[in-house]
């Protein structure tokens, strides 16, 4: 027993000694200091860039204000943890945050965010955002808690090259799951050496699967994930879904399972694969260009020769004939803060129209301001731009509630399950009811149809 | 002479730390006790402070519904055995429990004692070069941060990586090892990391060890693995007790290896208690859930330091 406790003590003494230095540095000038925490990790350094032009810009305005910028190194969901135990404690809680808009709902009930309200009633600038957008910022109360700074979409990535190499018509335009399988099949007899078609799947990517993955399968089905409050079980859609991700995997028209499975098979995905036209059709995010521009980190001047984009069809081509799963981001106020009046400013500047612009673009954020998606120099700034900000109209949201990122991991095993062939998609769309019936209660699923 | 000072030097203050207060406490009157025991005070409050409370803690949150964001964030409230019983019924439990105990078995107890003693025992023949290079190369995997040391792992066992590069130089064809034999490579990879301990435990206790005790039982007659099991081994049973549980304890609390190598994967193949508790409480923001399997946690390692002291209780020698 006399090693392990140690650990603890070593952690704990750390512990103090760190939350003591914030404590100390915040208490010199409580009112004169925001605090602003965000996510800077790997490739994503463009919201740092952002803050930092932000924060100049707020100190110049504001005389006798410092902003102090907390930038948190750390993947999405370890961003997360990290942003939630900041806020556990008054003495570390940021003035500012950068907040998804699908945490924002929990971290209302958990009394981290303050209301916006009565500021952006008093915000001109305000009717400049789109309405859908708005409500991505909404809390289970109705009220404003986050001001969106830019969203997402995802579609079919293909490669135009490779396609023509094997005799399909570009542009592609698939109506249906079976011409998307149908396109791969061709691309594998035609050229064995590429991978004809990714598809995020599995336990090591977590959200990546579930999101660009699964959901991008299941909503373009005629069933859907949670309806009226209610987590649904036991749908054709889900077992569909799985069916689809067994073609893929099973049928040897996806990566290798070992490939799919590895860590980093996103950064693999973006920054070799595709570029070295080993790839040629990828489910994949709005942002994926990001990585291929000169401020990215795999500078690929082609990329919009080679690359173009197809809406992900519905399973049989039903309306509205194609789908799109979206997320994005807000700036949120802690509730913690001892100066709301100047996080409300630092928050209304980073977002206004020539800095919401300017980060949209850099970032390749679709924009949620009318006034930055119908500036030309917007839309002139990258070619993929106008097409994924068209299939917003088909977009869906995850459903935010606490316990999504527990039954997004059941999703995630159940098509690793399926895409190892260790289970039929059958199989493992009862073992996910079964999760999911214990992770919320009989009394939140409802059974499908 | 200069290779071994380092070896005697280092591990001995965990093994003569235990040493004083077994040997010198009963003898004492109860004033000239708690006179001499003032100027401990300092230290058991610290130690009350720093390794009892995080212990009591544990148990308290474990029985609550904390949480890092959604309405139990605003304050945990007291749900009783609920933790526990959701632990036990859950089916990644039993196996986690299962995998933590062949890490434990396997890359502690088996691979860092035995393969730390028979380096031991061979560097106590060896010449000078071969135990200077030999040491150099053991501890440096034990030197390296745990960090460093498991991306170092990691770019061994990965598929295109070191392992499978230097199979292919002799034609075979390697799987991807941190797919199809998680278990294997995280125990391996363990035992790579923590064998120097061992090796520095054994060479100072083997060190201790009176020549002529040896040297009289070969006299007498004592083959080499009978002066081994009779005479060597009883002679430092108390460091193989030390040893055990330090090795135990490190081991039942590895996280970041696993979690660097593996993530847990492929499915909970890897997911050891450490690993499962940060998932249900960092990934899943249930802080309350993630700290009852911490518990269970620091339950396993009370049983084991017991059984090590109780088996191995060092008698009188």
């Amino acid at each position: 027993m006399k090693r392990f406790p140690a650990f603890v003590a070593v952690a704990a003494a750390a512990t103090l000694v760190l939350t003591g230095c914030g404590g100390g540095g915040g208490a010199g000038g409580e009112s004169n200091t925001i605090k602003v925490a965000y996510q800077k990790f790997g490739n994503f350094v463009q919201l740092d860039d952002h803050m930092k032009q932000v924060k100049a810009d707020f100190e110049a305005e504001h005389e006798g204000m410092t902003v102090e910028l907390v930038p948190i190194e750390a993947q999405q969901n370890d961003y997360f943890t990290k942003l939630a135990l900041m806020n556990r404690s008054a003495s570390t809680a940021p003035d500012v945050m950068y907040e998804d808009t699908f945490m924002v709902k929990s971290d209302v009930d958990a009394g981290y965010l303050a209301s916006l309200d009565e500021y952006v009633s008093e915000w001109d600038e305000w009717d400049m955002f789109y309405d859908n957008a708005k409500e991505a910022g909404v809390g289970d109360d109705g009220q404003i808690y986050g001001i969106p700074m830019g969203t997402d979409t995802r579609a079919l990535w293909y490669n135009t090259q490779l396609f023509e190499q094997a005799g399909i018509a570009v542009p592609w335009e698939p109506k249906t799951w079976e011409d998307v399988l149908t396109a791969a099949e061709t691309i594998k007899s035609a050229l064995p050496d590429v991978i004809p078609l990714n598809v995020y799947s599995g336990k090591a990517q977590g959200e990546a699967a579930t999101m660009q993955g699964f959901e991008m399968l299941l909503y373009g089905t005629e069933d859907t994930l949670y309806e009226d409050g209610k987590w649904v079980t036991g749908s054709t859609g889900f077992t569909d879904a799985l069916g689809f991700i067994g073609d893929v995997y099973q049928g040897e028209l996806g990566p290798t399972p070992e490939q799919a499975l590895d860590k980093n098979v996103g950064t693999v995905v973006a920054g070799e694969w595709i570029p070295q036209g080993t790839l040629a059709i990828n489910l994949d995010g709005s942002w994926l260009s990001g990585t291929w521009l000169e401020t990215g980190t795999n500078p690929w001047p082609e990329w919009n020769d080679v690359m173009s984009q197809a809406p992900m069809p519905t399973q049989n081509g039903q309306e509205p004939g194609a789908t799109s799963m979206s997320g994005g981001w807000t700036l949120a106020m802690g509730a913690k803060t001892k100066n709301p009046d100047a996080a409300w400013d630092f928050i209304s500047l980073a977002l206004n129209k020539e800095n919401s612009q300017s980060y949209d673009i850099a970032a390749s954020q679709i924009a949620v301001r009318s006034d930055v998606s119908e500036d030309p120099a917007y839309i002139e700034a990258n070619p993929s731009f106008k097409f994924f900000s068209d299939i917003v109209e088909v977009t869906h949201f995850r459903p935010a509630t606490s316990d999504y990122a527990q039954i997004s991991n059941a999703i995630t095993v159940a098509m690793e399950s399926v895409m190892t062939g260790q289970q039929t998609p059958e199989e493992a769309a009862k073992v996910y009811d079964d999760a999911v019936r214990g992770i919320v209660g009989d009394e939140n699923t409802v059974d499908a149809k | 002479m200069t290779t071994t000072i380092p070896s005697p030097a280092v591990p001995g203050a965990p093994v003569q730390g235990g040493r004083p207060p077994r040997t010198r406490g009963p003898g004492l009157t109860a004033r000239r006790s708690a006179t001499r025991a003032l100027p401990l005070l300092p230290a058991v409050v610290l130690l009350g402070v720093f390794l009892l409370g995080p212990v009591i803690w544990s148990f308290y949150g474990s029985f609550t519904d904390a949480s890092l964001t959604g309405a139990a964030a605003q304050g945990a409230s007291f749900v009783g055995f609920d933790n526990y019983v959701e632990l036990f019924a859950d089916p990644d439990f039993p196996k986690s429990v299962l995998l933590t105990l062949v890490f434990l078995v396997a890359s502690a107890i088996v691979g860092q004692n035995v393969l730390g003693l028979g380096l031991a025992l061979l560097m106590r023949s060896a010449n000078r070069v071969v135990r200077a290079l030999v040491g150099t190369f053991v501890v440096t995997a034990w030197v390296l941060p745990e960090i460093v040391a498991s991306f170092a792992a990691y770019a061994f066992f990965n598929d295109t990586g070191t392992l499978n590069s230097i199979l292919g130089l002799v034609g075979i064809d390697g799987p991807n090892w941190l797919f199809t034999l998680p278990m294997l490579s995280v125990i391996l990879a363990n035992v790579w990391r923590g064998t120097a301990f061992s090796m520095l435990v054994y060479s100072a206790a083997l060190h201790d060890v009176p020549q002529e005790i040896t040297e009289s039982a070969e006299v007498d007659g004592a083959r080499g693995w009978q002066r081994l099991a009779f005479i060597t081994l009883p002679m430092i049973r108390r460091s193989i007790t030390t040893n055990l549980m330090l090795t135990t304890l490190q081991t039942l609390s590895v996280f970041t290896l696993i979690f660097v190598m593996t993530g847990g994967g492929p499915g909970t193949e890897s997911s050891t208690l450490p690993i499962l508790a940060y998932q249900e409480a960092f990934q899943f923001s249930q802080l309350g859930f993630g700290t009852a399997i911490a518990t269970i946690l620091l339950v396993v390692g009370a049983l084991f330091s017991f059984v090590y002291i109780r088996a191995l209780r060092p008698e009188v020698d």
